[in-house]
């Protein structure tokens, strides 16, 4: 993992310094670009689908609620939860995988392809076939814990190896570890007849999502993510290399610690809400630092605001491709999240 | 990975080799009897062989021949194909890791099986003899894109890059696969999510008469070509000083591989992992020499398929788990254990 990739051909020879870069002013603009954008996106997410309702019509119906007409009910019960969850999971997974690539310095971390959603989804399976009935508080908690599990064999798996943890072992370990594990809630689901249940998770839909669910998730996701901000300036030097990072005096195990903490929290509140939904963790970190250089204090709030919006896009495409059928809203992130993934499987330079 | 050579003459190894797989044999016509008398309607050994001879009643006949029979021949023959065409893969690209399911070849023919399937008013309706060619074609394309994506210049094809370009496919592919299938109507859309999980779902003469012929061509080819894969398993540069045209060969072999994959995922979905875990069973058992070992992985994964299908069959009776999971539950660790003993 050698930061400094050797040239082989002469055409190299001009390249650049080290981009270690940061770009404040347009972190501060796509974040008040993104935000607005986002804003944007609700809305329209959340007048639009099989019944259009007019923006005015939402607007009474968020600030003047009136139980009786039913373009209100529809709004509060139904649209408005929906797009909720979906800003808290694309921020909440895209936050995530923006600390494990900057720990990790692994360009190819995402807690979708390192078994960490599979974990979760795991253990969600075993709680409803065995404790059917579980509050929501709980399903969380122990999707904390599979998340924990899932990540905890991959590393595990991973770091056994002779040459050590390698992008491409971690990834491997991953997709190994999620089809067993999606291969055994499978098998659950069959033996339990839960598959009902069970298939609405899988599916990575945004469509259940419930106020309460929101309310119990909301409190951890936020603490999680202010915790993340204020990590930032200590992974920005662990992205720069663990030697690095403990010359300037940082306890890089307390540090990676609090990081691996944050994104179980992250991963396993979104795998509990909306099911496994891959590449948002992988995406969306690279753009942003494409986008606002190498300054972790900018990527992780801008790449919040563009997890989100990728997530709240998704899923009106997932919802405009066939009505009235809805689409998986997975399904469509990793259209779009695979052939960005090839493209950083080709790519041998690494600017983390 | 070549393992050591042990110091035994070449006389002793086949021997012992012949020994593994007469053995192995046995073993798969042991699982058979288990396994035809697995399911909703016992028979007793006496009753079974009537019934084989044609004796025995209109309603054991029926049971036996046309539903557990062919199913059976099925499982074998997929078992069978999925395990040589992870051989040859394994052979061809040296990657210890290689196998149709997590190379993505087997999402691509199961893209193109969906594609058909759905162009039909039934499932049943779909011409079966059309699905291991559709299969193929789909399979074909499938390693074609892979093979190009991850083929650079200067450095030809990297085995990590391979696996990695193969399993960012086969994640693209199912996701297609579920945003196509959504638009099915809902029979459809139930008998598509069994198929993806790798249920063995065409069990009737028909498709036991549809894969025979892949079968019966490819598997002697690759076999006749073990002494092919013997000289490319010593490298490139290697195998070209002897004399062997190394990427005529590779090509060869592949499309062979390519075409078993293909015409058992028409048949049975995605079941992963055989063509993993057979050979390198193979391998141990009897060394990596391809006259024994590809002969010992196609019983391995014929003997694995029918154990995987009984075992679905048997836990959950009146209904059943797909194959393809509990295949997926004995490989997968198998090849995290592999990882992680593998060097990079």
């Amino acid at each position: 993992m050698n930061q400094q990739a050797v040239s082989g051909s002469g055409l190299d020879e001009k390249a650049k310094p080290l981009k270690l870069r940061s770009r404040p002013w347009a972190a501060t603009l796509i974040l008040i670009g993104g935000l607005i954008a986002l804003a944007l996106g609700i809305a329209i997410s959340v007048s639009f689908g099989a019944a259009d309702i007019k923006l005015s019509v939402v607007w009474t119906a968020v600030f003047h609620f009136n139980p009786d007409i039913t373009d209100h009910q529809i709004i509060r019960e139904l649209r408005l939860p929906r797009v909720l969850g979906g800003v808290m999971v694309g921020a909440s997974l895209a936050v995530a995988g923006a600390i494990m690539q900057g720990m990790t310095r692994n360009p190819l971390a995402d807690s979708g392809l390192m078994g960490i959603n599979s974990g979760a989804g795991f253990a969600l399976a075993v709680c409803f076939a065995f404790f059917p009935g579980l509050p929501f508080m709980y399903l969380i908690l122990y999707s904390f814990v599979g998340a924990g599990a899932g990540a905890g064999i991959v590393y595990g798996v991973g770091s056994l190896a002779k040459g050590g943890l390698t992008p491409a072992r971690l990834v491997l370990a991953g997709a190994a570890l999620s089809a067993l594990l999606s291969a055994l809630s499978e098998g659950i689901a069959l033996y339990f007849r839960i598959g009902q249940d069970l298939a609405f998770w899988y599916a990575g839909g945004l469509a259940g999502t419930k106020w309460f669910q929101l309310q119990i998730m909301s409190p951890w996701v936020i603490a999680a993510i202010l915790g993340a901000i204020v990590l930032s300036r200590s992974i920005t030097m662990l992205s720069l290399g663990e030697d690095i990072a403990k010359g300037l005096g940082q306890r890089t195990g307390l540090v990676k610690l609090a990081g691996t903490l944050i994104v179980l929290i992250l991963a396993g509140a979104s795998v509990a809400v909306v099911g496994a939904v891959g590449f948002v963790g992988l995406i969306i970190p690279h753009l942003t630092r494409y986008l606002v250089g190498v300054d972790y204090r900018w990527i992780i709030p801008c790449s919040a605001v563009l997890g989100a919006l990728l997530v709240v896009g998704g899923d009106l495409t997932a919802r405009m491709i066939n009505p009235p059928h809805e689409t998986p809203v997975g399904a469509i992130i990793a259209l779009i999240g695979v052939p960005f993934f090839l493209y950083l499987a080709r790519k041998e330079r690494r600017e983390l | 990975m070549q393992s050591r050579k042990k110091i035994s003459s070449e006389d002793a190894r086949r021997k012992h080799g012949l020994r593994v797989i007469g053995v192995l044999a046995v073993l798969i016509v042991i699982m058979f009897i288990i396994s035809v008398n697995t399911g909703y309607i016992r028979l007793t050994p006496l009753e079974l062989l009537d019934t084989l001879f044609g004796k025995g009643t209109e309603k054991q006949e029926l049971i036996l021949f046309q539903f557990r029979l062919p199913r059976i021949v099925i499982s074998l023959l997929i078992g069978t194909a999925l395990a040589v065409s992870g051989a040859v893969m394994q052979g061809v690209f040296r990657n210890d890791l290689a196998d149709p399911g997590i190379l993505g070849i087997n999402a691509g023919a199961g893209l193109m099986v969906m594609l058909l399937i759905s162009f039909y008013p039934t499932t049943s309706a779909a011409p079966v003899y059309l699905l291991p060619v559709v299969a193929f074609a789909g399979a074909a394309c499938t390693a074609a894109l892979i093979y190009s994506l991850a083929y650079k210049r200067h450095q030809g094809i990297s085995p990590i890059r391979l696996l990695l370009t193969g399993v960012a496919v086969a994640a693209g592919m199912s996701a297609a696969m579920i945003v196509l299938t959504l638009r099915l109507d809902p029979d459809k859309y139930q008998f598509v999510a069994t198929w993806l999980a790798g249920s063995i779902w065409g069990t009737s003469w028909k498709f036991v008469l549809s894969l025979l012929p892949w079968i019966l061509i490819l598997l002697p080819y690759v076999i006749y070509k073990a002494r092919v894969m013997n000289v490319l398993n010593l490298g490139q540069q290697t195998a070209t000083g002897l004399g062997a045209n190394v990427s005529r060969e590779q090509f060869r072999l592949l499309a062979a591989a390519v075409g078993l994959a293909a015409s058992s995922v028409a048949v049975s979905g995605g079941i992963g992992f055989v063509g993993l875990v057979g050979p390198h069973l193979a391998r141990r058992l009897v060394g990596p020499k391809h006259q024994l070992m590809l002969p010992a992985s196609a019983l391995i994964g014929a003997l694995l398929v029918i154990a995987a299908d009984t075992i679905g069959r048997r836990i959950l009776q009146p209904s059943e788990i797909p194959t393809g999971i509990v295949v997926a539950v004995i490989g997968a660790p198998y090849f995290l254990y592999l990882l992680a003993r593998t060097k990079s």
